[in-house]
């Protein structure tokens, strides 16, 4: 029965999900819904949903309170418990996100390449049989045909309701095959940490990353993230040194490459794997034989592997570099690549409709 | 529904205990839900008819994420109608389910006694039935979203109500009925006193019949403002005199109505709960509670009663109150007497044996509110024993700081967060502002500025009513500020 109840509580997520389409830009560049995530939802405060009305400022005004404690004493502050000053946050899953995301930025949704499709088989306990294993046996089950035994055959007794199952009683938890087309895809982050990347350029990279994680994770089913970091050397880290590693030196952009080449050669074989590359840098590279090098690893290694190759060059206060412009030259045309200068942090909300737009 | 038996058995049982307490109530139904049901009727405020709403479903949304961390879970659900409608949670365990009965029959007796109820429709459920289909109607005929919208708007000026509107009977009505009546007349003689010719100019100096005409004209001009006193009423006046649809003066209308029949559980939120839980405390351990159920008791008690640091709880202080004031009465702590008594001990030791103390208690459920309640029985001792304090918060840091201990400004900061329940002070003043139909509203300063984010958000949906621009005076950092919305932007003035 749909209770009356539903139709509220659809209008109010009509309404939650207009307000975050309105303020989307914001939200997407302001980079306050990550640290806000959850495993599969993200909250966010949202006082526009708020009915607003004539009242005191919260903050002048105070309260009476019970416990210990001197005057002049601090307290701990308690989310919530003034009226007025909880601020409403709305829990939105990721799924959800993910198509607000498409839709504002009309992204295609992404087709995975038939061949990396493989069927999997997929084991689902929704099935009952008369033999198994005593730890998986299905007492409720079990009850009901001893129960039903007992009534039939007149050996239930109502004044004395005592149920003993005997071997053909049993029922155990089974599982049925099915078989599931899988498609599962990663997503290499790649990033320049050389000196001239400061905390800003981090920052926008963080944001970046989130949203397409975010968008490509709505469309496979199996999603995993590869962190790699590259100055003179590369190495691959976990996110958290990904995002607040700051090294100095060199750059040699080449390097990364190699050792992305590696990884998807040893652990994401391109046979079973969507593999989308993603690399941010300010463009600077130490020299042009070094460039000349990456260009050679994109031809002949990494460009028939991945499903898409994104370049995003993210301006630094020393400037920008021309890697993006050297990309661009080595392969006009190429499908599979996508380059984008992000400037400052409105201009990812552009980036990511780039990358993102081509579906592939 | 049919109560199950044992459920019902206890109903019975504590029915009896209560109207022999001499607890007054109409007949209570009960009704047993399972949480998901009794998170939906609480998020309709209790009357699962109501009309079509966002709010109900975010509500109801909080409720369930609430009650699924287990951060929160409602005991009861009382309805002011007649019958009282009251709704049990299914998984609450038997001796829960007493103590929750016990404490309906309380709240029953206090809606049918209070004062503040006495003006009350008990027969709600209809009324907002029928404001359901209204609103649905509505809704076919002009589409969801105005529909919607126009809710919205006027639910940010819900609490723009007279509290006590019932309780003043006006004396203006029967006048304003004859518009005009008076332009016609001719400006009316001053009255003067009577006098020999020579003694005019001594007895009726006309100086003062200068000022008697001034008066005059100063009054007449004021009849012809409209509101002709600034009123409070704010929605009423709206209604009255706003520019509005058929519809949309209905739907206002509907509002308002249910504004005020909320209002009075709004203002006797700390007596009502409190004299609820002085009666589940008294019935249960005086009479219904089996020695089995002792220690589960105690703990839902204390649990609803607890009180966690920083926080008041309102079972809590209304409970401790009905029983200082028992305790007073039955031992003869009051009166010219006990006051002027200096002596700490004797007055602690004070015993006159009155046993007036359950008489007393009926008396004050019948004619106080929460701000009379505590104005009237919080003392001194009573802030003590409570650990009462004052916080403010920290310019600096923002952080909430203790400010005082001393009970007499604990007392004023209560009676000020329960005066007008806590809420801004705002008269309709002038419909007609500089003469171009602009409504001029003033916010009543009593210290604490306004939230000025959401005053210009609320001056919007006053003005989708009001259709012209619309001003509230108010003051800020002492200073007066005009805070004005024209229907596209938003502009402050300093007065």
């Amino acid at each position: 029965m749909l209770r009356k109840i539903d139709r509220d509580v659809k209008r109010f997520r009509q309404i939650v999900r207009g307000v975050i389409k309105k303020e989307f830009r914001k939200y997407l560049t302001q980079g306050e819904l990550i640290g806000k995530q959850g495993k599969h939802i993200v909250s966010i405060p949202l006082p526009q949903v708020e009915i607003p009305r004539f009242r005191f400022g919260q903050k002048e005004m105070g309260g009476v309170g019970q416990g210990e404690g001197e005057a002049g004493e601090a307290l701990e502050p308690q989310p919530g418990t003034e009226p007025g000053e909880h601020i409403l946050e709305v829990e939105v899953s990721l799924e959800e996100l993910a198509a607000i995301l498409g839709e504002e930025l009309e992204l295609p949704r992404v087709l995975p390449r038939g061949r990396r499709t493989i069927p999997v088989e997929k084991l689902k306990y929704s099935n009952i049989r008369r033999v198994g294993p005593e730890s998986l046996r299905h007492f409720k089950r079990t009850f009901r045909e001893s129960l039903k035994r007992q009534v039939a055959t007149g050996q239930y007794d109502p004044k004395n309701p005592v149920i003993v199952p005997i071997r053909e009683d049993r029922r155990y938890r089974s599982w049925h095959v099915r078989e599931v087309p899988e498609s599962n895809a990663v997503i290499i982050l790649c990033m320049d940490v050389s000196g001239s990347m400061g905390d800003q350029q981090k920052e926008i990279v963080r944001i970046a990353s989130f949203w397409i994680d975010t968008w490509l994770r709505s469309q496979y089913k199996n999603l995993d993230n590869v962190y790699v970091i590259h100055e003179a050397f590369a190495k691959e880290v976990d996110p958290h040194t990904f995002y607040h590693l700051r090294e100095s030196g060199g750059t040699k952009i080449s390097t990364a490459y190699e050792l992305i080449n590696q990884v998807v050669d040893t652990r994401f074989s391109p046979e079973s794997w969507n593999v989308y590359l993603f690399h941010f840098s300010d463009g600077e590279n130490g020299d042009s034989r070094d460039t000349e090098r990456c260009m050679e690893i994109l031809r002949d290694d990494l460009l028939p592997k991945v499903n898409l190759f994104c370049f995003g060059q993210v301006r630094s206060s020393y400037g920008g570099g021309r890697f993006k412009t050297d990309v661009e030259e080595a392969f006009p045309g190429e499908p599979k690549i996508v380059t984008a200068e992000i400037r400052d942090k409105d201009e990812i909300y552009d980036a990511i409709k780039r990358f993102l737009g081509k579906g592939l | 529904m049919n109560l199950p038996a044992e459920i019902e058995k206890a109903r019975r049982q504590i029915e009896t205990h209560a109207r022999e307490y001499g607890l007054d109530f109409y007949d209570v139904v009960f009704e047993v839900l399972d949480y998901d049901h009794l998170n939906e009727v609480a998020a309709y405020g209790g009357f699962p008819t109501r009309y079509p709403h966002w709010r109900f479903g975010m509500e109801y949304e909080e409720l369930s994420k609430t009650y699924s961390y287990g951060l929160s879970k409602i005991y009861e659900l009382v309805i002011n109608t007649n019958p009282v409608y009251a709704y049990l949670m299914k998984a609450n365990a038997p001796v829960e389910q007493k103590l929750v009965m016990a404490h309906v029959f309380g709240h029953a007796d206090f809606f049918k006694n209070n004062l503040w109820f006495s003006k009350t429709n008990r027969r709600m459920i209809d009324v907002m039935a029928n404001h359901a289909t209204r609103v649905r109607h509505h809704i076919d005929r002009h589409g969801v979203e105005a529909v919607e919208d126009f809710i919205d708007a006027c639910l940010s000026l819900e609490n723009l109500i007279d509290y006590h509107v019932h309780f003043i009977e006006r004396q203006d009505r029967k006048e304003r009925t004859a518009p005009g009546a008076d332009d016609e007349e001719p400006t009316p003689e001053v009255p003067r006193l009577k006098s020999k010719r020579y003694m005019e100019k001594y007895i009726n100096p006309p100086a003062f019949i200068e000022e008697q005409k001034a008066k005059i004209a100063e009054r007449r001009k004021k009849k012809r403002m409209v509101p002709e006193e600034p009123q409070r009423d704010v929605l009423q006046f709206l209604i009255d005199h706003a520019p509005l649809e058929n519809w949309e003066r209905d739907i206002l209308g509907m509002v308002r109505d249910e504004a005020y029949y909320f209002a009075p559980q709004a203002m006797t939120k700390v007596q009502n709960e409190g004299w609820a839980s002085y009666w589940h405390s008294t019935i249960m351990t005086q009479r219904a509670l089996t020695d089995s159920e002792l220690i589960d008791f105690a703990d839902h008690h204390s649990g609803a009663l607890a009180m966690s640091p920083g926080r008041l709880n309102p079972y809590k202080i209304g409970i401790e109150l009905f029983r200082e004031i028992e305790d007073r009465w039955n031992r003869g702590k009051f009166g010219k007497e006990y006051d002027e008594c200096d002596d700490l001990e004797v007055k602690r030791r004070w015993d006159r044996k009155l046993g007036l103390g359950r008489q007393k208690i009926f008396e004050v459920r019948k004619i106080y509110n929460d701000l009379t309640f505590i104005d009237e029985f919080m003392t001194e001792e009573f802030c003590e024993r409570l650990k009462l304090y004052v916080y403010g918060h920290d310019t600096r840091t923002g952080r909430p700081v203790i400010v005082s201990r001393d009970w007499r400004k604990v007392k004023e900061r209560l009676l000020f967060s329960l005066t007008n329940l806590g809420q801004p002070i705002v008269h309709v003043v002038d419909a007609n502002h500089a003469n171009r139909g602009e409504l001029y509203l003033r916010h009543r300063f009593e210290g604490v500025p306004l939230d000025v984010e959401k005053a210009h958000d609320t001056l919007k949906n006053l003005h989708r009513l009001w259709r012209r621009p619309v001003h509230i005076e108010t003051t800020d950092d002492d200073r007066g500020r005009l805070l004005t919305y024209d229907g596209t932007e938003h502009k402050t003035t300093r007065l």
